[in-house]
């Protein structure tokens, strides 16, 4: 057993020094989507601008809320949420996508995982830049307390990295996981306060306060629209990384040898 | 020093069928008992190695010899790490380098001089050691200003001499070969085959797998027989 974790250790130890190979390859990846296209990686900021605009402006006649405070609300949770869920759906296939690699070269297999927290933090830098206009059109002051975002944007980052190598693992071996977890986090997204607030739901506020989903968005929303800092949501986040951390941890160490028989 | 010692090793396959792969069965056989006996029973294995015991030391030339299907790609895949034994014990003393896939890596859309980049930091390089030897490979190339081009805009001779250069710039300790490389027009063969020959002469200790016999009694000085995974006769020396 202790060899088994020496050998895990030494895979996330070499898997994050080995950045120059992740860094390539994640940038790579998003390249490749959009090359030969004229507006390149920006295509991700229009699309995403495109559906917050539309449904900033439904639901803001639906839901009976003022545009000014509605549509910056929208938008960072928006964001936010497409990083969360990426992050998610991406972490099914990360190992099974990556078996020509796995086959054919010994890397370390956190590198994969890296790969993929890479492309989608670049994913979120381009879609960020939306927020540029709607502050500023909305007037939305942002202090230094979005620094505070930014270290929740960290967090899910390193939350993305732990979801990459568990569910990873599971769905090298489980090949109906990746539906399942799909349909999950579709339904999530309508069990979150990403287009209501968290108020309206009355009595039923409880939905929210024991959704995980919930305290990652709150730690990167409320610090970006100039919000109290949401300590409890922090402890919140905090806690579930710790646990959903160590839990990874141990599957790993048990199966990351195995995962190159599986893929 | 580089050394290679394996001692008993297996490696074994399970082959799952949709219903092994799915969670829904896998979590009815936890809960029914009849399942359980005939679920267990349709769980295939294939052994791709068995029991194979061998010692590689500095100088060795190995020739790996067999089938298809004997195990040999498997047994290179287990030398350079990607497979770790599932019994037995085994010890890899060196820097290891692998051509079992050389192209492996390279982006369609990208210039001939990004993935000379992208295959190098596979291959362990640093960038700037790469940026070191992009004027050497390119010169090898031959493909001149093809280079800053996509690859995708190159014949697939062109690629594989590209992946070639990159692949053979860097002289590891222990060589792994799968099948000889023969790449390019006749020119560019007999080249090509002269800087496998230095790549091979500087190595360690190098192991080739080929099912070609004449090709191994060529270039090799111990031969590995593998029959269903299993080596039939040990190491024999070739005379």
């Amino acid at each position: 057993m202790p060899a088994r974790l020496q050998h895990a250790v030494q895979d996330l130890a070499d898997g994050a020094r080995a950045y120059h190979i992740w860094g390539r390859l994640g940038w790579q990846d998003i390249l490749q989507r959009y090359r030969r296209s004229l507006l390149g990686p920006f295509w991700i900021t229009i699309s995403a601008a495109a559906m917050i605009g539309g449904i900033g402006f439904l639901y803001s006649q639906l839901l009976h809320q003022q545009t000014e405070q509605y549509v910056p609300f929208l938008a960072v949770g928006m964001l936010v949420w497409f990083f969360l869920a990426a992050l998610i759906n991406d972490s099914c296939v990360v190992f099974t996508s990556a078996e020509q690699f796995i086959k054919q070269v010994k890397l370390p297999l956190t590198v994969h995982v890296w790969r993929l927290v890479w492309r989608n933090l670049i994913v979120f830098g381009h879609n960020i830049l939306i927020l540029v206009p709607v502050f500023i059109y909305y007037r939305v002051s942002v202090g230094p307390s979005a620094l505070l975002g930014l270290a929740g944007v960290m967090l899910l980052a390193i939350n993305g990295f732990i979801f990459g190598i568990v569910l990873g693992l599971v769905c090298a071996r489980f090949r109906d996981v990746p539906p399942i977890v799909a349909n999950l986090v579709q339904l999530g997204f309508f069990m979150t306060p990403v287009m209501y607030q968290t108020q309206a739901l009355g009595r039923s506020e409880w939905i929210a306060q024991f959704n995980p989903f919930f305290h990652y968005l709150q730690i990167v929303r409320a610090p970006l629209l100039g919000l109290d800092l949401p300590v409890e949501s922090w402890i919140y986040a905090l806690a579930t990384s710790g646990v959903c951390g160590l839990i990874t941890f141990a599957l790993f160490a048990r199966y990351r040898a195995r995962i190159a028989y599986w893929v | 020093m580089a050394r290679i010692s394996a001692d008993c090793i297996c490696v074994e396959f399970p082959i799952w069928n949709p219903s092994r792969r799915s969670l829904k069965s896998t979590v009815l056989r936890a809960t029914t008992g009849g399942r359980l006996a005939r679920e267990t029973s349709t769980l295939v294995l294939v052994q791709a190695l068995a029991d194979l015991s061998f010692e590689f030391s500095r100088g060795d030339r190995i020739g790996l010899v067999g089938h298809n299907g004997s195990g040999k790609t498997t047994l290179l895949r287990v030398l350079s790490g990607i497979y770790e034994p599932v019994r037995g014990q085994l010890s890899v003393n060196g820097r290891v380098s692998s051509l079992l896939d050389l192209s492996l890596g390279m982006d369609r859309e990208a210039t001939g001089f990004e993935n000379i980049v992208l295959r190098g930091v596979l291959l362990g390089l640093t960038p700037s050691a790469i940026q070191s030897k992009v004027d050497e490979i390119a010169e090898f190339s031959e493909l001149g200003d093809y280079l800053s081009m996509p690859i995708r805009t190159y014949s697939s001779g062109m690629l594989l001499r590209l992946a070639f250069a990159v692949s053979t710039s860097v002289a590891p300790e222990i060589l792994l070969l799968d099948e000889w490389l023969s790449v390019g027009d006749a020119g560019f063969r007999d080249k090509a085959e002269r800087r496998l020959l230095e790549m091979i002469e500087s190595s360690a200790i190098v192991v080739l797998a080929s099912h070609d016999e004449s090709l191994i009694k060529r270039f090799c000085s111990r031969m590995l027989r593998l029959e269903h995974g299993r080596s039939v006769s040990g190491l024999q020396p070739i005379s």
